[in-house]
């Protein structure tokens, strides 16, 4: 599986100077995608587009890896009314860092996928929403959007058809909650991000209480390369489960950090040592956070055979989330670095059920006393019990996201954490 | 305090943003944008001056510029140094930046110097991950892979006035087949 990825040839950021210029993309096949299914509508029905996405099983790249075609799917018959597309570029998950890279280098092919998105959806408006602190990226997508209307792929009669569809460009303000869905369609509607209950789901009452689905960037630049190869030739790249390009966030204590572009199912550490260059300073790997922060951690000894799919990372109890992979080395303090995912969370919270509030409260303060060397064994068993006090408890997952790392970096390094406690400034012995 | 208003110009700005969207309260965020580019805070005054604009209810402008800490409650210094020090950047050395800047300029995170022109802010995940330690000048261009030295010639820069550029960090692996098809 994936043991070819050597070979792989780019294809979300394939190498070709200028692609961001929409003359460059259009030269290298750019929205052929898009002109194949509005010259042939008959073949290319609305359905018949679902049907083919569904069936290449883009598995969403924001995080929770469902199945892009299949939530397209659950958007009701158009009656009418306005129908949106929100798709998300807020990540801010830490050791995330892969949207921004589409944004500046390929953003027609993105564009191109969300208004295939549109099409199959009957969506007249696409809002992309970005996170504020990535103005200078805003900037750039603002200027591929404008060429796209220039162009005439964008806007009144979609070339020559009778399509319109339009695409704003907005951004936050900082605040990681945005990132989930709902919070997201919240601050669209320019308001605070608080995530909604679910139901209803956005697919029935979304933006301003109409049908919307959310996508993410880089599931939505998976899109083209569906419709122009067919959903076997797609289904055939990397991972059978979990098929596609991937772009790899690597970062921490490696020679090479960047985004790199493979497809699914490379094994861990061919990624670490082969892509990345290997551990900084010749040191040996201590732990790896494979999808963002709150994927939880595995040992180095958990990695044999581990690949980048959803599957397997789910064998050895973690998860693919963003493929964000953050490398620690052999003199990694595990304590501190869950202190700091601790205050991540407790920061970001967005306050609005007490669980959360509270409960990613009391995690960083527990572990700031572990981490200061006043920690007792007693603590460990009861950041665990709060974890579990919070797990399942509010309506959106940022105190599972908040819990499920102290939970298994506790479990995985227990000694470690048992050490510093032991070490306690109150200890006599 | 001066007279608070926007200009012709930016009133027509915010007709333009709220057309953005089907109500005007969905405008809020931009519209506090366009506020603190022009005042260079959202203190409470500017809140009203905001939703006056957009004909929505003061509590709701004043809540959303409090949720969102990319709003600046209080006036800063004229530049504002945002340091991540989260995962990726605390691995690679984020708090040791922080920690020089802090010496450097003798103030801590969320002071700002005496002479107004420095505000250092310890902030969370800036999406750089890959070229941490970083930071971000008020809210505007990344500064990526800091180094002490690196630290000293921004500040030097911005002490003459000049922002640094915009970095753009290549795919690595494209970059390096660049370089060799360009020899």
């Amino acid at each position: 599986m994936a043991q070819d990825w050597k070979s792989f040839e780019p294809l979300l950021i394939p190498d070709i100077p200028n692609l961001e210029r929409i003359d460059v993309y259009e030269e290298n096949g750019g929205y052929d995608a898009l002109k194949k299914i509005l010259k042939d509508q008959d073949k290319w029905s609305r359905k018949s587009v679902v049907e083919e996405v569904k069936q290449a099983n883009i598995r969403g790249r924001g995080g929770a890896g469902f199945n892009a075609g299949l939530k397209w799917s659950f958007m009701p018959d158009p009656d009418g009314g306005p129908r949106y597309l929100a798709c998300n570029g807020d990540e801010s998950e830490p050791g995330t860092f892969k949207d921004r890279k589409i944004f500046e280098f390929n953003p027609h092919l993105f564009i191109e996928g969300a208004l295939i998105a549109s099409y199959a959806m009957t969506v007249d408006t696409i809002y992309v929403y970005i996170r504020g602190e990535y103005i200078s990226w805003v900037d750039m997508f603002q200027k591929a959007v404008d060429d796209a209307y220039e162009k005439g792929y964008l806007g009144e009669n979609i070339l020559g058809t009778d399509i319109s569809i339009d695409l704003e460009i907005t951004y936050g303000a900082g605040a990681y909650i945005c990132g989930e869905e709902t919070a997201m369609l919240e601050s669209l509607e320019g308001k605070r991000g608080y995530p909604r209950t679910k139901p209803p789901f956005p697919a029935q009452n979304g933006l301003w209480g109409r049908p919307t689905t959310i996508n993410n960037i880089e599931t939505l630049a998976n899109v083209p390369l569906v419709i122009n190869n067919g959903a076997d030739w797609y289904g055939d790249i990397g991972s059978e489960e979990h098929p596609g390009p991937v772009l790899y966030g690597i970062s921490g204590h490696v020679n090479k950090p960047g985004v790199y572009e493979y497809p699914t199912g490379v094994p861990v550490l061919d990624l670490i040592n082969d892509v990345a260059g290997g551990i900084r300073g010749g040191k040996d790997l201590k732990a790896i956070i494979p999808g963002g922060s709150s994927t939880p951690p595995l040992r180095a000894d958990q990695l044999d055979g581990v690949t980048m799919n959803s599957d397997s990372l789910k064998d050895v109890g973690s998860m693919m989330g963003t493929a964000g992979m953050v490398v620690m080395d052999e003199d990694t303090d595990m304590v501190d670095v869950l202190w700091r995912i601790a205050h991540f969370y407790h920061h970001e919270s967005c306050g609005q059920c007490t669980p959360c509030r509270e409960g990613t409260g009391w995690l960083e303060k527990v572990l700031k006393k572990i981490k200061d060397g006043e920690g007792e064994m007693k603590d460990l068993d009861l950041l665990l019990d709060v974890g579990n006090q919070m797990e399942g408890r509010t309506i959106c997952a940022l105190a599972d996201a908040a819990v499920w790392p102290v939970r298994h970096t506790i479990n995985r390094f227990r000694d470690e954490f048992e050490a510093r406690c032991k070490k306690s400034v109150h200890a006599i012995a | 305090m001066a007279d608070l208003s926007f200009t012709q110009e930016e009133l027509d700005e915010i007709e333009r943003l709220k057309d953005k969207f089907p109500t005007a309260k969905a405008a809020t965020l931009r519209v506090l944008w366009l506020a603190q580019n022009k005042y260079g805070h959202v203190k409470e005054e500017i809140q009203s001056l905001v939703a006056e604009a957009l004909d929505v209810p003061k509590s709701h402008v004043h809540g959303v510029a409090r949720f969102y800490t990319q709003y600046y409650k209080e006036e800063k210094g004229k530049f504002v140094l945002d340091v991540c020090t989260c995962l990726s950047c605390q691995l690679c050395g984020g708090y040791d930046i922080l920690d020089h800047l802090e010496e450097e300029l003798g103030i801590e995170a969320g002071e700002t110097t005496e002479d107004g022109m420095f505000t250092i802010q310890e902030v969370e995940c800036l999406g750089a991950c890959g070229y941490a330690p970083m930071l971000q000048v008020t809210n505007g261009v990344y500064v990526n892979n800091l180094t002490k030295e690196k630290v000293d010639t921004l500040l030097e820069n911005l002490k003459n006035g000049n922002m640094p550029e915009f970095e753009s960090m290549a795919m690595p692996e494209l970059e390096k087949r660049n370089q060799a098809a360009s020899k």
